[in-house]
């Protein structure tokens, strides 16, 4: 009966859903669309790494984040800042006033690389900055809040307040942000160009490999006691302290996985937009970012990942023909998800396919044998 | 603890409770109140309406912090302790209403109870292994809902919730076991079970039990105490405190 065999990891209906998806995004997608059209995909994607943690932190834990663009914009900016060095060697900036510095430094009269840049000189500085900057700023956040027991509405108050200030952190620290522009130009990663077609493939096999790693993670946590003592949290958070657990420990730890994971979307976004900026910061991706959840079901790892996916597909479509209708069209799907189908795309499939498709498995000698669900743990319920 | 660290008020008791008080906004809800818990007693709080006797409950599990006073469990100040903490420690509360993890099943319900992997690491690569799943089926045979074990918590009447937490506890295995009105809301046949079920977990721990069911009272209880106003009103046997005229005035009736 060990955790870490498989079957007991995942149900049959579990592998089912990674497989599908693996053939979509590795097989079905890249032969069917041509190179720009599958970096949009990627760069959907991005935005799946911070669903999958939504639905730990909201879907399991009730802790509903409208921050998380915060932790997706401090990974896309950590690699952004070595990118953009690289960009900024002095052979390339010799026109400027002071070359080696990078150029919208150079524009805000700043003549020397402000110590904060200085670590990001080296790649491996700043893989370690895209992952624990974030980590650790959510670690902050969530040991002053959770300890004092800030809970719900206020909690997501002041995730909100935070990504509030960082955007207007960043626009206002032009000179050693790049200001409301961003960071741009970005041209080669070690050497290796970044804006070729082969690049291009190469940034979307890589983010589509770590996506998985992502959730194989969530699987293992949602799959573990901590995913059950986090349900049991949502719903009698007092309670779970009357067996013995203290609760601000488990919120800070899925909060701190949930900002990993937006990180590693951050820095896949710069990767192939080639670009970062507060857009991506602020209240309104922020908020963006819980609807895909919320539309691809905030309890379903997978359905995350197609609510990222199918929302922003919706967007391109329609913000390509009626761009002045996309922000109405987005308020009307949230609400009429939250309405109609309260546990999203996956809720959907759980009511309506996932009988049928339970049936041919019984038939299928693949999945014949595989367990329908966990022992003793019962997929969990929709409430 | 040991000898050379006791202090005055250290005591042989399970649980000391001296001087304690705690006020909202002026009101003392619990007022000066002291009393002792023996090892295997089994204690009784009974009194009217809003005389205090949960938030003394609350008090001792650490869900209200107390304004006065002190809480000893086996020698050990709980007053300046977390709720998690105090359970670690071995006390264990039920509450008046039902308060189950409604999402799970009730073996995921005992399984969350049992004391291993209770810190964020523990919990995550907390291993079901053969000693825990007999731990679970035992404690859901001994509160009759072995039947039932692969079903939601949700799923269970008003009375199998109130068992099932009764189970909850004592997966826990604690040394204090607080009961808040565990009959109440039961059918008679619930109550007996109940009933039963109580002689049969209060065997080697000690209990302190609020009720309103003065027959339930007499039937389980070594000590009653009577609480009045944040007050103790009365203390000794059933028997004693039945016959008391303060008590007959203020709570029993004529």
């Amino acid at each position: 009966m060990s955790n870490f065999s498989l079957s007991n990891l995942m149900t049959r209906q579990d592998v089912l859903g990674f497989v599908v998806l693996a053939l979509i995004l590795l097989v079905v997608l890249p032969l069917s669309l041509d190179v720009m059209r599958l970096n949009q995909v990627g760069k959907y994607l991005s935005f799946a790494f911070v669903t999958v943690g939504l639905v730990l932190c909201w879907g399991y834990g009730g802790i509903l984040s409208l921050g998380q663009g915060v932790f997706y914009g401090l990974g896309g900016y950590a690699l952004a800042m070595f990118l953009k060095l690289e960009a900024s060697s002095p052979e390339n900036t010799s026109i400027q006033s002071t070359p080696g510095i990078p150029d919208f430094m150079d524009w805000n009269q700043i003549t020397e690389l402000p110590w904060l840049w200085e670590p990001f000189h080296s790649f491996g500085f700043s893989l370690l900055a895209i992952l624990l900057v974030p980590t650790v700023l959510a670690y902050l956040i969530g040991f002053a809040m959770f300890k004092r027991r800030v809970s719900g509405v206020y909690f997501a108050i002041i995730t909100q307040a935070i990504s509030s200030i960082l955007t207007i952190l960043i626009i206002g620290q032009q000179g050693y942000t790049g200001g409301v522009n961003g960071i741009t130009d970005l041209q080669t990663l070690m050497g290796w160009s970044i804006r070729t077609d082969y690049a291009s493939y190469v940034f979307y096999f890589v983010g589509v490999a770590l996506l998985f790693v992502c959730l194989f993670i969530a699987q293992f946590i949602t799959k573990s006691k901590l995913g059950r003592i986090l349900v049991a949290m949502r719903g009698q958070e007092d309670r779970v302290r009357f067996s013995g657990y203290d609760v601000a420990n488990f919120k800070i730890f899925v909060f701190c996985v949930g900002a990993a994971f937006a990180a590693v979307g951050g820095a896949m976004f710069t990767l192939q937009e080639k670009f970062m900026s507060p857009s991506f910061v602020g209240i309104v991706p922020s908020i963006e970012m819980v609807i895909f959840c919320a539309v691809g079901g905030r309890l379903s790892i997978l359905g995350a990942v197609y609510g990222a996916l199918l929302v922003n597909v919706f967007r391109t479509v329609l913000g390509e023909s009626f761009p002045e209708l996309w922000l109405f069209a987005m308020g009307l799907l949230f609400v009429g998800v939250v309405l109609a189908f309260p546990d999203g795309l996956a809720g959907v499939y759980q009511k309506y396919a996932a009988p049928t498709v339970d049936r041919f498995l019984d038939k299928a000698p693949l999945f014949r044998r595989w367990p329908s669900s966990t022992s003793h743990s019962e997929p969990i319920k929709a409430s | 603890m040991s000898a050379a660290t006791a202090r005055a008020t250290n005591t042989d008791f399970v649980l000391a409770v001296e001087g304690l008080t705690v006020s909202f906004e002026g009101f003392k809800a619990v007022d000066d109140l002291s009393f002792y818990v023996d090892e295997k007693e089994i204690r009784v709080i009974i009194g009217p309406n809003g005389a205090g006797k949960t938030t003394v409950l609350d008090l001792i599990c650490g869900r209200t912090k107390a304004t006065e006073g002190s809480v000893k469990f086996r020698n050990k100040e709980l007053t300046t302790l977390n709720e998690h903490e105090i359970v670690r420690a071995g006390v264990g509360r039920k509450f008046q209403t039902p308060s189950i993890y409604e999402d799970l099943t009730v073996f995921e319900n005992l399984e969350l109870c049992y004391p291993r992997g209770r810190n964020v690491f523990g919990a995550l690569f907390f291993k079901r292994d053969q000693k825990v799943i007999n731990k679970v089926r035992e404690t859901a045979e001994m509160v009759n809902l072995l039947d039932q074990i692969e079903d939601s918590a949700d799923l269970l009447s008003h009375g199998k919730k109130q068992w099932l937490e009764i189970g909850m506890l004592l997966i826990q295995d604690p040394a204090l076991l607080m009961l808040d009105e565990p009959v109440a809301g039961m059918s008679v046949t619930e109550r007996q079970q109940t009933a039963e079920l109580l002689r049969r977990i209060t065997a080697d721990r000690s209990v302190i039990v609020i009720e309103h069911d003065m027959q339930f009272v007499a039937e389980i209880a070594d000590h009653v105490t009577v609480m009045h106003q944040g007050k103790i009103l009365a203390e000794g046997t059933a028997e004693k405190v039945k016959q008391d005229p303060k008590v007959i005035e203020v709570y029993l009736g004529h």
